[in-house]
C-alpha cells in the first residue's frame, strides 16, 4: 500500500488524503479516509445510486470515480447540502412526505433530486422517474419519493427565492 | 382490546391516527444517521470470511500458515477456534459457524481473519489454502424427498414433511382445474449491507455487539451458545438497519465478529460486500406447487388438492415454518369445505433459504391465484367475480380446522379495489406534446425497442390471506418499558427498527395513552426483555401491544397519584388531550404538572393467546391472526419481444386500524414493488449450485421506471383481537401483487391470441414470446 498524498476539495474545504491507494474509489476515500460517512455503498458498481455525489456539478456514483481523479474538482456530498439540523427543502420534503423508511438510499436520492431540480424546475412524472431511475430504493416503492419531489417543485415555482436548499 | 377513541377529525398532533414524521427522519436525510456499516472504533481490526467455492465438497486440509505470515494479519480462525456450540440456527441448530469436514453450499464460511485493514484481510483470505475433494451436489429437491440420495447432512435430506386433510378429500365438483407452478429464488436485497462491530469486555469474558438485525435476543441466544457464554455475557445493541425483509433474521456475521474480537481482545468490524451478501444471508424459497381445484358449475370451491415442495437449500433456517405457512394458506382467502395438502421442505446443496417478506404465503398465493383464474375461465365468470363468490368471512374454517376469528373483509377488499379507477392513460402511454410516442411509457422503456402498435393491455387480479405473528405454539411475546416524569414519557424496547417505522408509532401510542407531547426513545438493545422478531407483520400488534400496555400501566400509577393528592377515586380520572380530568367533577390538571416529581416506571410483557401444533393430519389452531388484501394490476405487454410495463396497481388492504396512515401507504407501495419484482424480474440464478448473478447489475430490482402508480384504499375495520385494533401491514402487499401482475400479462396475451401458461415467476421475456 502506498502513502499517496493528494488533496480533495469537498463541500468547500480542502482535505488531505493520506494512505489511499491510487485506484481507491471516491466513495471509499470520502468514507474511510476523510470520514464523511453520509455517502453510502450498496452495490459498488454504479447500479444503485446510494453513493451519489456531485463532482464539478455533475451527479456521479462515487463508487465508480477514482478518488485521486477528483483532485482540483469541487466535490459536494450529502454533508454539504445543508447544515446539520437545518435540512434543505428537498430533505425536509423527504421527511414530511414519508419518503424515508430505512433511509439507506436517501442521501444518494437527495443528491439526485437536488441535481434534477436545479436542471429542471418543473419535471413531469416521467422526467422524475427517468432522472431518478439510477437510484434504487428497496423500501418505499418510490411513490412517496415522487410525492416529495413534486412538493418541492411546486413550492419552488411559487417561491421566487428558489428554496433554501442549494447543492450546486 | 382497545380501539381508537377519537374520530380522525379531532386527532391530536402526533397521536394514533395522525402521521407524524419519523424521529430519525432528519438524521437519515442529512446522512448523519449511523447505519451498522458506518460504525467504527479507534484501533479496530477488520474481519473477512473465507467461503466455499463448491456446492458440496469434503475438506481434506486447510493450510493457514501463509495467511499467518502476512504483515498486518492478527487472527486466522476456523471451526477449531469455536469454543461453544459449533452450529447455530433459528429452529434447528444445524448450520456450522465454520464448515467442519464438509461444505454444503457455495459461500459456506470456512475460516475468518482479522487484519489491520480490509485489504490485508482480503489478501489473507487468498493466502489460505483449502484442499477439497469435490462431491456431487444434491440439487433436485424431489430427489432429496425421494430418499434415494445419501444424506448431505446428519439431519437428513428432508427438513420437514407435513400433511393436511380436511373434510372429504375425495370430494369432486363439476369443474376441475389443475396446474403446476414454480416460484424462483428471490433476494431480499436490502440496501444496507451486513455489518457489525464487536467490543470485547476486558478479560474477554463478554462482548458487546452492534449489528443490524431483526431480533436482538434471538441473535444473543445463538451467539452466546457458540461462544460458550451465558446469554447475558453477550450484550446486543441495534446498529442502524438499512432494510431487512427477512434477510436479517438468521445469523450471518455475528458469531464470526465476536469470535475475532474475543480472540484479539480488540474491537473488530466486519462488513459484507454485495457479492458476499448474496451468499451470506438466506433467500426466499424456490418452490414447485401442484394444485387441483374442484368447484361446482358456479365456481364455488368444493375441494382443493395441493402438493408443495420448498427447496430449503443446505441448512434448515426457518424452512419448517415457511412450509407450514405455505400449506396452511393453500386454499387462499376462500371458503372451501374439503382439502388435502402435502408439503415438503427439502435439503439440497443450493443457497440456504429462510425468511423473506410473505414467508411461504407468497409461494402459495402464486399457485392458488393462478388456479382461481383458471377456474374463472372454466366457469365463464370474471376473475373478480369468482373471488367474490368464494370470499372467506369471519368464522370460516381453514383446512387446519382453525376458524378465522379475525375481521375478514375479503369481499370488501375486492369490491373496494374494483371501485378504484382504471388508468386513463391509453395503451402504450400518453403521447408526448408533439404527438410522438413517449418511449419511457412503453414496455422496454429506454431501450426504445417496442413498436407502439404491438402493445396490448391486460388486467389481472390477486387476493391473499396472511397469518400474522408466529405460529405452532411459539410464544413470541414482546416487552416494553414506560417511564413517566415531568410530562415526558421515556420508552424502552428491544424492537428492531428496520425502516418500517415502529419508533414513530411507539411514540404515537404513548402520546395517545398518556396525554404527553414529549416522548423519548431509549437505545434499542438487550437491556430489556425480548421484543421478538421484526417479522411476520407482528411488531405493530406485539410491540405496539407491549408499549400500549406499559403506557396504560404508567397511566394507572399517574391516576393513583392524582387521586391520592386530590382525594378522588382513580377510576374517575381519564386523559383528555394533554390533561388529567375528573369525569365526575371539575378537576383538570395538565399531565406535565400531574407527573411532576413522580417516578413512574412500568415494564410489561405482552403475549398473544397461545397457538397449537399441527397434528399428523395437519389439524390444529396453529396461527394467531390473519390479514387480507386484494390487488388489481394493469399491464402493457409487447408480445413480440416479451416485454412488460406495469401501468397501475390498485389495492384495498385489511389494516384493522391505520395507526399512521402515511406509514401504512409506505408499506403498501414498498411491498408491491417487491411483489412486482418477483413477478417480472427478480431471481437468483444458480447453475450446478453456483450463483450466477450475485450483484445488482445482473439481479434486477424495480426502479422508479418499473414501479407504476399505486392506488390504495385502507379497509379500516378495527380488529377486536388486536391491542390497538391494528393489523400488521408489511407482508400482504407483496403477496398477491405478484399473481395479479402475472394474471394481467396472461390477459394481455390472450387478447393477442397467445395462450401462454406463465406458470412460473419471475416471468421472463422468453416465457411470453417463445
Amino acid at each position: 500500500m502506498s502513502n499517496e498524498l493528494f488533496t480533495l476539495r469537498v463541500n468547500g474545504s480542502d482535505h488531505d488524503v493520506a494512505d489511499s491507494w491510487l485506484g481507491e474509489s471516491l466513495l471509499d476515500v470520502l468514507r474511510d479516509r476523510i470520514g464523511l460517512m453520509g455517502s453510502k455503498g450498496a452495490c459498488t458498481q454504479g447500479e444503485c445510486g446510494s453513493c451519489s455525489v456531485l463532482v464539478d456539478g455533475v451527479l456521479v456514483c462515487s463508487c465508480l470515480v477514482m478518488g485521486a481523479s477528483a483532485v482540483d474538482q469541487e466535490i459536494v456530498t450529502i454533508e454539504g447540502v445543508a447544515p446539520v439540523g437545518t435540512p434543505s427543502d428537498v430533505q425536509q420534503a423527504f421527511v414530511d412526505a414519508g419518503a424515508v423508511q430505512c433511509g439507506f438510499c436517501t442521501p444518494g436520492l437527495v443528491m439526485a433530486v437536488h441535481d434534477l431540480l436545479e436542471r429542471t424546475g418543473s419535471p413531469t412524472d416521467t422526467e422524475i422517474r427517468e432522472e431518478l431511475a439510477g437510484n434504487v430504493c428497496r423500501c418505499t416503492g418510490y411513490g412517496r419519493i415522487i410525492d416529495a419531489v413534486q412538493q418541492v417543485a411546486v413550492r419552488r415555482s411559487s417561491d421566487h427565492d428558489g428554496g433554501r436548499g442549494d447543492a450546486s | 382490546m382497545t380501539v381508537i377513541e377519537e374520530p380522525r377529525t379531532t386527532i391530536r398532533s402526533g397521536t394514533i391516527g395522525d402521521s407524524p414524521v419519523r424521529p430519525d427522519g432528519v438524521a437519515k436525510v442529512q446522512g448523519t444517521y449511523a447505519f451498522s456499516s458506518d460504525l467504527h472504533a479507534d484501533g479496530c481490526l477488520f474481519g473477512a470470511t473465507l467461503r466455499s467455492p463448491h456446492p458440496h465438497a469434503r475438506i481434506v486440509a486447510i493450510d493457514l500458515s501463509a495467511a499467518w505470515k502476512l504483515n498486518g494479519v492478527e487472527a486466522v480462525i476456523t471451526a477449531e477456534d469455536v469454543p461453544g456450540q459449533l452450529t447455530y440456527g433459528l429452529i434447528a441448530q444445524d448450520q456450522p459457524v465454520f464448515a467442519v469436514d464438509v461444505v454444503r453450499y457455495v459461500g459456506e464460511p470456512i475460516a475468518a481473519v482479522a487484519a489491520i485493514d480490509p485489504e490485508t484481510a482480503r489478501r489473507a483470505l487468498d493466502a489460505i489454502e483449502v484442499t477439497y475433494e469435490v462431491l456431487t451436489p444434491l440439487l433436485d429437491p424431489e430427489a432429496a424427498i425421494a430418499g434415494g440420495h445419501d444424506p448431505i447432512h446428519p439431519d437428513g435430506n428432508l427438513i420437514r414433511h407435513q400433511h393436511i386433510v380436511h373434510g372429504d378429500p375425495s370430494a369432486t365438483g363439476a369443474v376441475v382445474v389443475e396446474g403446476t407452478y414454480e416460484i424462483g429464488m428471490q433476494d431480499q436485497a436490502f440496501l444496507g449491507l451486513e455489518a457489525a462491530i464487536a467490543y470485547p469486555d476486558p478479560g474477554a469474558d463478554g462482548v458487546e455487539l452492534h449489528v443490524a438485525t431483526q431480533w436482538l435476543h434471538e441473535d444473543q441466544k445463538q451467539i452466546a451458545a457458540c461462544l460458550g457464554f451465558a446469554d447475558e455475557k453477550v450484550r446486543m445493541v441495534l446498529g442502524g438497519v438499512g432494510g431487512a425483509f427477512g434477510a436479517r433474521e438468521d445469523i450471518s456475521l455475528q458469531v464470526h465478529t465476536c469470535l475475532l474480537a474475543l480472540r484479539l481482545a480488540r474491537p473488530v468490524r466486519m462488513a459484507y460486500s454485495r457479492a458476499e451478501s448474496f451468499l451470506g444471508h438466506v433467500h426466499r424459497h424456490p418452490a414447485t406447487i401442484w394444485m387441483r381445484h374442484h368447484a361446482d358449475a358456479d365456481g364455488r370451491l368444493v375441494n382443493v388438492e395441493a402438493r408443495f415442495v420448498f427447496d430449503g437449500g443446505a441448512y434448515a433456517s426457518t424452512s419448517s415454518a415457511v412450509l407450514v405457512n405455505g400449506i396452511t394458506m393453500a386454499q387462499g382467502p376462500y371458503a372451501c369445505p374439503n382439502g388435502m395438502v402435502d408439503g415438503y421442505a427439502a435439503r439440497t446443496n443450493h443457497l440456504p433459504c429462510g425468511a423473506m417478506r410473505g414467508f411461504g404465503a407468497v409461494q402459495a398465493c402464486f399457485a392458488y391465484e393462478s388456479q382461481m383464474d383458471k377456474l374463472a375461465a372454466a366457469c365463464g365468470v370474471e376473475p373478480a367475480e369468482i373471488r367474490l363468490r368464494n370470499a372467506m368471512k369471519t368464522g370460516d374454517t381453514l383446512f387446519t380446522g382453525q376458524p378465522v376469528l379475525n375481521v375478514a373483509p375479503v369481499e370488501d377488499c375486492i369490491r373496494e379495489t374494483m371501485a378504484l379507477p382504471l388508468p386513463d392513460e391509453p395503451v402504450g402511454g400518453t403521447p408526448l406534446s408533439d404527438g410522438s410516442q413517449d418511449a419511457m411509457k412503453l414496455p422496454g422503456g429506454a431501450g426504445r425497442t417496442a413498436d407502439a402498435g404491438d402493445i396490448v393491455r391486460g388486467i389481472g387480479w390477486g387476493v391473499s390471506i396472511k397469518n400474522l405473528m408466529y405460529s405452532e405454539n411459539f410464544d413470541d411475546y414482546s416487552t416494553a418499558r414506560c417511564r413517566l416524569a415531568d410530562g415526558v414519557a421515556t420508552l424502552k424496547f428491544a424492537t428492531a427498527e428496520v425502516g418500517q417505522g415502529f419508533i414513530t408509532i411507539a411514540a404515537q401510542i404513548a402520546r395517545s395513552i398518556l396525554g404527553v407531547d414529549e416522548v423519548e426513545l431509549d437505545q434499542i438493545d438487550t437491556h430489556i426483555g425480548s421484543a421478538g422478531s421484526t417479522s411476520a407483520s407482528r411488531q405493530t400488534w406485539m410491540s405496539g401491544g407491549a408499549v400500549d400496555a406499559a403506557c396504560r400501566a404508567a397511566r394507572e400509577r399517574l391516576f393513583e397519584a392524582v387521586g391520592t393528592a386530590h382525594g378522588i377515586e382513580p377510576i374517575r380520572l381519564m386523559i383528555e388531550g394533554t390533561d388529567v380530568i375528573d369525569t365526575a367533577g371539575d378537576l383538570r390538571i395538565p399531565v406535565v404538572e400531574a407527573s411532576s416529581g413522580l417516578t413512574i416506571d412500568e415494564t410489561i410483557e405482552y403475549h398473544h393467546p397461545p397457538t397449537e401444533d399441527l397434528d399428523e393430519n395437519g389439524q390444529g389452531n396453529c396461527h394467531t391472526a390473519f390479514a387480507f388484501v386484494a390487488h388489481r394490476a394493469v399491464v402493457d405487454v409487447d408480445p413480440e419481444l416479451g416485454l412488460v410495463k406495469v401501468v397501475q396497481i390498485a389495492t384495498a388492504q385489511d389494516v384493522g386500524n391505520a395507526l399512521n396512515p402515511l406509514s401504512v401507504v409506505g408499506q403498501i407501495e414498498g411491498g408491491i414493488a417487491q411483489g412486482l419484482g418477483l413477478a417480472v424480474m427478480e431471481e437468483i440464478i444458480q447453475i450446478d449450485g453456483v450463483i450466477r448473478n450475485g450483484n445488482f447489475t445482473d439481479y434486477l430490482l424495480p426502479t422508479f421506471l418499473d414501479m407504476p402508480p399505486v392506488l390504495a384504499t385502507l379497509i379500516e375495520q378495527p380488529d377486536p383481537h388486536a391491542p390497538l385494533g391494528a393489523k400488521g401491514v408489511g407482508e400482504p402487499p407483496c403477496i398477491s401483487s405478484t399473481p395479479a401482475v402475472v394474471a394481467a400479462i396472461r390477459d394481455a396475451l390472450r387478447q393477442a391470441g397467445i395462450d401462454a401458461p406463465l406458470d412460473r415467476v419471475p416471468v421472463r421475456p422468453a416465457d411470453i414470446c417463445l
